[in-house]
C-alpha cells in the first residue's frame, strides 16, 4: 500500500536556493525523484523528453568544472538546450551588474538559470527578480544544495536511511557552503552531526546550528557512520587560519593509521576535488570504504531530479 | 483540450491528497464487479496472446501497478504460464511538463529487459484522453524495442484526445463533462474496492 | 516677520524648562514674551496645543554626498529630508568627492548650503588627507574654514600614532574628533555581525571586537591628549561598557547611537536585504539591550542618524558588493520616540530632546540647541503621539535605501522652523 503521507506531497518550487528552506519531506521527495532518474541512467536511451524546448543557462561566475559538467549532462539528458556562460566571458567583468546580466538572460528566454557565484545570497537575489527557475550551484560560503542532496542520496543508498547516523564533517567548515548545506540536510533527516577541524575554521558558533564541534578527530572517528572530508583551501592563503598543510595533516588528515579507528562500514566521502595526501590518504580515497565516485554518479541523478522538478513547474 | 487533462490530474491529486469519505450514492462498480472486470481482461489477454510467457504487464503508478499485479495473479491462478509485471512511470515523458503548478512524485520504472520480442501491455486505471498512454509508449521505447505494445484499462471513460484505442477494457463508463471517476483500490487507497461516478466539485 | 507659538509644551533642557507656554520669535531670534505688546505688527500665530515645542534638533552624523555623488543626495535634498525629520542643524561628513580635506572644499560646501539648504549645514573636515589614514589633513586650515569637527568617517585611522597626533592637533584648534570605530584587521571583509546569522548564511563576519578595540584605543588617546573624541554609531555592548568606565573617570569621550542599531538585530539580514547592510552592522538582542542601558544611564548621550543615501542601482546588487548604509533622517525621530520613550520607556521626552539638542551642541561648542532669548530661532514642533507610517517613496531624500519603508511609527515632527522661518511643515 502506498504511504498516503508520501504521495500527498507535490513539488511546488521553481527555485532551489538552499537546503535550509526545504522541509524533510521535500528533501526526501527530491531523493525519491533521483531514484527514478538514476534508473533512467540504466536505460538503453538515457534521455527523456521532460524539459524539451526549455533553455538552461549554466551561469558560473566562479569557476567550476565538475559541478558545471554535471549540470550540463543532467540538462542534456532531460532534453533541455544548454548554454554555458563563464565569468571570464560574461559582461560582469565589464562592470555590468548581476541584475542586468540576469535580466538579459531572461530576455533571451532562459527558462532555468544554474548560478554559481562567490557572494552568499546571489541566487536568492536573482530568484526575487526573475521569473526563470534559479538553481543554486554554490553561493559564497552559504549553500551548495545539490552537493548536499547527492551526499544525502549516497548515504541513504548505502545505509538505507539517514536518520540516526552519526556523520562527521571534517575540514574547513567556516568557508564551506558544502558544510552548511550538509548540516541543514543531515539535521532535517535526523542524523547527528559532528564538525571536526581547527578551531579557527570550525568556530564554536556552529554549535548554535544544532551540531557538535570537535577539534580532536581521533575522538570522533570511532563512532562515525560517515566521514565527509572537505577540501582544505590552502590555495586561498588563509595564513591567519591555520599554520600550514603539514600541521593540518598531523592534526586532522585521514591517514591510514587514523582510518583504523573507523568502523568497518563507515563511509568515506569527499565532494572533490581531492587534495590527495592532505584531507585523505591517497589509497583510502580509492579504498573499499570510499564512495567518492558514487557521489559523482549520484550527482547526475540528483541534478536531473532538481532540474526536472524546478524546471518542470509552470512559471508565471 | 489541455484543460481537461489538467483537470484529470487535479482530480487525481485530490483523490490522493484528501482521502474524502465515499459519496453517499451507490458505486457503479463494487469490489465484485471490479474483480469480474479484471478476470475478463485476464481472459482476453490470454486469448489474444497465446504466448503468455512473452507478456509483460507494465502498470502506470500507482493504481495501474496494482491492477497489473491483480491481472497477473488471475492469469497465474488460471494455470497459465505466469506473465511478468513491470512499472512504467510516465512523468518524465508527459507533454505538459512545465505547464503544471506542481508535480507528483516520480517512480522508477522497471521493465524486464531486453524488451525485444516481448508484448508489453500498458495497464492504467482509467483510460481518458490517451495522453498518458502516449507518454507510456514513449517511456517504453527508451528501454528498447518491444515486439508489440498493447493497452489495458479497468475503465474507459471516453473523451479521447489522441488517436489511441484501448485493447482490453474492464468497463466502458461514458462520462459527461463535469463528471469524474472516483476509483478506490484496497491496496493503494486503504479503502474497499469501488468505482463511483461523481460530479466535479466546484472549487 | 515675527511668530508666536501658542500653548505648546515647551521643553528646553538647557534651561530646565518643561511647561505649557507661548514662545515668541522676533526677527529670527527668540524674544521675551513681554515684547509682544511692543511689536509694530501682529506676529503670525501658530497653535501648538498638544505639541512639544523644543529647540531645533541637531543630527551630528549625516552624509550629504555633495560634492561628487549628486545622484545619491545633494545638499539641497539632504537638507529637506533633515527638515522633514525635525532637524534644524545637520553635521555633514567629509567622505565626498573631492574629500573635504581642504579649505576650498569646505568653503564650497558652506556656500552651497547657504544657497540651497533649508536647514543649517555644518561641515566636518577629514582627519587624514584623502581619508587615506596616512598623513594629517590641514586640520588648522579646516578649522579656520569653519569645520565643526574632524573625522575620517566611513574610514578609521588604523595608525594609532597618527590618530594621537590628530587628536592633539584638534585640541590646539579647538574642534572635537569624531571617529568611526573599526579595526580593519579584526573586521577584514566582514559585512554582517559575526555571530549566529553570519555563521548560518556564510556571510563574512564583522566581530564586535572590531569596534570595541578602537573605542578602547580612543579612550586611551582621549585620556592621553585630554581632548574630546566622539565615537560614532556605537553598536556593540562592549563599547558601551568601555565608554561607561572611561566617562566615570572623566575621560572626554562620548558615544552616539543610531536608530537602526536599536530598532533591528542581525536577524534582519536573513533574506540578504542590502537595506539591512550597514557599517557597523546590526547586532544582537544583547547588544540592543546594552545600547538601551547606555542611553538610560547617559553613557550614550547623542542620537544621530548616520543618514547614508545610496541609489537603488547601487544597493540592488549582491550582498557582499552592496555599499553600507541607509537613509535615516526622516525616520530617526519617530523610531527613537517610539522605541525609547513609548515602547521601552528607556528615557523620558525631556532626556530624548536633550540628546538631540543640548548634548550635540555642547560637543560642537555651538550656540544652537536651546530656546534661550537672543539665540537663532531654530525650533521643532513635535507631535509625540502621532501614529504614522513611513513611506520611503514620499521621502524628501533622493535615495530610498531604508529597511523602514512601511514601518508604523509613533511620534513625528510636524513643523521645523529655522531662524524663525518654517523650513518644513506636515
Amino acid at each position: 500500500m502506498t504511504d498516503p503521507a508520501k504521495s500527498a506531497l507535490r513539488w511546488q518550487r521553481k527555485d532551489l536556493l538552499g537546503i535550509r528552506e526545504l522541509s524533510a519531506e521535500e528533501i526526501t521527495f527530491i531523493l525519491d525523484t533521483a531514484d527514478a532518474f538514476k534508473e533512467v541512467g540504466t536505460r538503453e536511451i538515457k534521455k527523456v523528453p521532460a524539459l524539451r524546448g526549455k533553455t538552461l543557462v549554466n551561469f558560473f561566475v566562479e569557476p567550476s568544472t565538475r559541478t558545471r559538467t554535471s549540470f550540463e549532462i543532467a540538462a542534456i539528458r532531460l532534453s533541455a538546450d544548454v548554454i554555458n556562460i563563464a565569468a571570464s566571458s560574461s559582461s560582469l567583468t565589464k562592470g555590468e551588474t548581476l541584475k542586468d546580466t540576469a535580466k538579459i538572460l531572461e530576455a533571451n528566454h532562459a527558462d532555468i538559470i544554474v548560478l554559481r557565484h562567490g557572494s552568499s545570497g546571489a541566487p536568492q537575489f536573482l530568484a526575487e527578480r526573475l521569473s526563470s527557475s534559479i538553481i543554486n550551484a554554490g553561493d559564497g560560503a552559504h549553500e551548495h544544495p545539490t552537493q548536499a542532496l547527492l551526499d544525502l542520496y549516497t548515504i541513504r543508498e548505502r545505509k538505507s536511511s539517514v536518520a540516526g547516523l552519526h556523520v562527521a564533517i571534517v575540514g574547513d567548515i567556516l568557508f564551506s557552503r558544502v558544510a552548511r548545506s550538509n548540516i541543514f540536510g543531515l539535521l532535517k533527516l535526523g542524523a547527528r552531526v559532528t564538525l571536526v577541524g581547527p578551531s579557527t575554521l570550525v568556530p564554536r558558533e556552529f554549535e548554535k546550528l544544532g551540531v557538535a564541534v570537535s577539534h580532536d578527530i581521533n575522538e570522533v572517528l570511532p563512532t562515525a557512520d560517515v566521514v565527509n572530508l572537505l577540501r582544505i583551501q590552502h590555495e586561498r592563503q588563509r595564513k591567519e587560519y591555520f599554520p600550514g598543510i603539514g600541521e593540518y595533516i598531523r592534526l586532522f588528515g585521514l591517514t591510514k593509521d587514523r582510518a583504523k579507528l573507523l568502523k568497518p562500514d563507515c563511509l568515506i566521502m569527499h565532494p572533490g576535488p581531492i587534495n590527495r595526501g592532505v584531507e585523505i590518504d591517497s589509497e583510502l580515497a580509492d579504498g573499499a570504504q570510499s564512495v567518492i565516485l558514487d557521489q559523482v554518479t549520484n550527482g547526475l541523478a540528483i541534478r536531473m531530479a532538481v532540474l526536472y522538478l524546478c524546471g518542470g513547474i509552470a512559471t508565471p | 483540450m489541455r484543460s481537461r487533462e489538467v483537470a484529470k490530474e487535479h482530480v487525481t491529486k485530490n483523490q490522493h491528497n484528501r482521502p474524502s469519505p465515499p459519496p453517499a450514492t451507490l458505486p457503479v462498480m463494487d469490489g465484485e464487479a471490479i474483480n469480474r472486470a479484471l478476470r475478463r481482461i485476464a481472459h482476453e489477454i490470454i486469448e489474444r496472446n497465446p504466448e503468455s510467457a512473452s507478456v509483460v504487464l507494465a502498470g502506470i503508478p500507482s493504481r495501474g501497478v496494482e491492477i497489473a499485479h491483480r491481472i497477473a495473479s488471475i492469469i497465474a491462478s488460471l494455470g497459465k504460464t505466469p506473465v511478468e509485471t513491470g512499472i512504467i512511470d510516465v512523468s518524465m515523458h508527459r507533454d505538459d511538463v512545465g505547464k503544471r503548478a506542481d508535480l507528483p512524485r516520480v517512480q522508477a520504472s522497471k521493465l524486464p529487459l531486453p524488451l525485444e520480442n516481448k508484448t508489453i501491455i500498458i495497464v492504467d486505471d482509467v483510460f481518458f484522453t490517451g495522453r498518458t498512454a502516449r507518454a507510456a509508449m514513449d517511456a517504453i521505447s527508451s528501454f528498447g524495442r518491444p515486439g508489440r505494445i498493447q493497452l489495458a484499462a479497468l475503465i474507459d471513460r471516453g473523451h479521447r484526445e489522441l488517436p489511441i484505442r484501448v485493447d482490453f477494457v474492464g468497463k466502458n463508463l461514458p462520462t459527461a463533462p463535469g463528471e469524474r471517476v472516483r476509483l478506490r483500490l484496497e491496496n493503494v487507497d486503504g479503502e474497499p474496492d469501488a468505482v463511483w461516478l461523481v460530479k466535479e466539485e466546484k472549487v | 516677520m515675527n511668530t508666536v507659538i501658542r500653548n505648546g509644551r515647551i521643553i528646553d533642557p538647557a534651561n530646565n524648562r518643561d511647561e505649557i507656554a507661548d514662545l515668541l520669535i522676533v526677527d529670527g531670534r527668540f524674544a521675551a514674551l513681554s515684547q509682544l505688546s511692543t511689536l509694530n505688527s501682529q506676529p503670525t500665530e501658530l497653535d501648538a496645543s498638544n505639541l512639544i515645542v523644543c529647540p531645533g534638533l541637531i543630527d551630528l552624523h549625516v552624509h550629504l554626498r555633495e560634492p561628487g555623488f549628486g545622484w545619491k543626495e545633494t545638499i539641497e535634498s539632504g537638507a529637506r529630508a533633515a527638515a522633514a525629520g525635525g532637524f534644524t542643524t545637520i553635521v555633514c561628513m567629509p567622505n565626498t568627492s573631492p574629500v573635504a580635506d581642504s579649505p576650498s572644499t569646505i568653503a564650497w560646501i558652506k556656500d552651497r548650503a547657504a544657497e540651497v539648504a533649508c536647514v543649517n549645514v555644518l561641515p566636518t573636515g577629514a582627519i587624514s588627507k584623502g581619508l587615506m589614514g596616512e598623513e594629517l589633513a590641514p586640520i588648522g586650515s579646516l578649522a579656520q574654514a569653519g569645520v565643526v569637527a574632524i573625522t575620517d568617517d566611513g574610514r578609521c585611522i588604523q595608525n594609532n600614532e597618527l590618530m594621537r597626533r590628530a587628536v592633539e592637533y584638534a585640541r590646539m584648534v579647538g574642534v572635537p574628533v569624531f571617529d568611526h570605530c573599526q579595526d580593519y584587521n579584526l573586521v577584514g571583509n566582514g559585512v554582517v555581525h559575526e555571530g549566529y546569522w553570519s555563521t548560518l548564511l556564510g556571510l563574512p563576519g564583522w566581530p564586535s571586537a572590531g569596534e570595541e578595540a578602537i573605542v578602547m584605543r580612543n579612550v586611551l588617546l582621549a585620556e592621553l591628549c585630554d581632548h574630546d573624541i566622539h565615537c560614532q554609531h556605537i553598536s556593540a555592548a562592549g563599547s558601551v561598557r568601555i565608554l561607561r568606565e572611561a566617562q566615570a573617570r572623566g575621560v572626554k569621550i562620548s558615544g552616539e547611537v543610531c536608530p537602526h542599531h536599536i530598532a533591528l538585530t542581525d536577524e534582519a539580514i536573513q533574506n540578504f536585504d542590502t537595506n539591512c547592510k550597514m557599517n557597523p552592522p546590526l547586532r544582537t538582542k544583547e547588544d540592543v539591550a546594552a545600547l538601551l542601558e547606555g542611553i538610560a544611564d547617559g553613557t550614550l548621550g547623542i542620537l544621530a542618524s548616520d543618514h547614508a543615501p545610496h541609489a537603488r542601482f547601487e544597493k540592488e546588487v549582491e550582498f557582499d558588493a552592496a555599499p553600507f548604509g541607509i537613509v535615516g533622517l526622516e525616520t530617526e525621530l519617530g523610531l527613537f520616540l517610539d522605541l525609547l520613550v513609548h515602547q521601552n520607556k528607556t528615557i523620558g521626552l525631556s532626556r530624548l530632546i536633550e540628546m538631540f539638542t543640548v548634548n550635540p551642541a555642547r560637543l560642537l561648542q555651538s550656540e544652537a540647541g536651546t530656546l534661550s532669548q537672543g539665540r537663532a530661532a531654530d525650533v521643532t514642533l513635535i507631535d509625540p503621539a502621532l501614529e504614522w507610517t513611513f513611506d520611503a517613496n514620499a521621502s524628501e531624500s533622493m535615495s530610498r535605501n531604508t529597511p523602514f519603508n512601511g514601518r508604523k511609527l509613533r511620534g513625528r515632527a510636524v513643523r521645523t522652523i529655522v531662524a524663525g522661518k518654517t523650513a518644513w511643515a506636515l
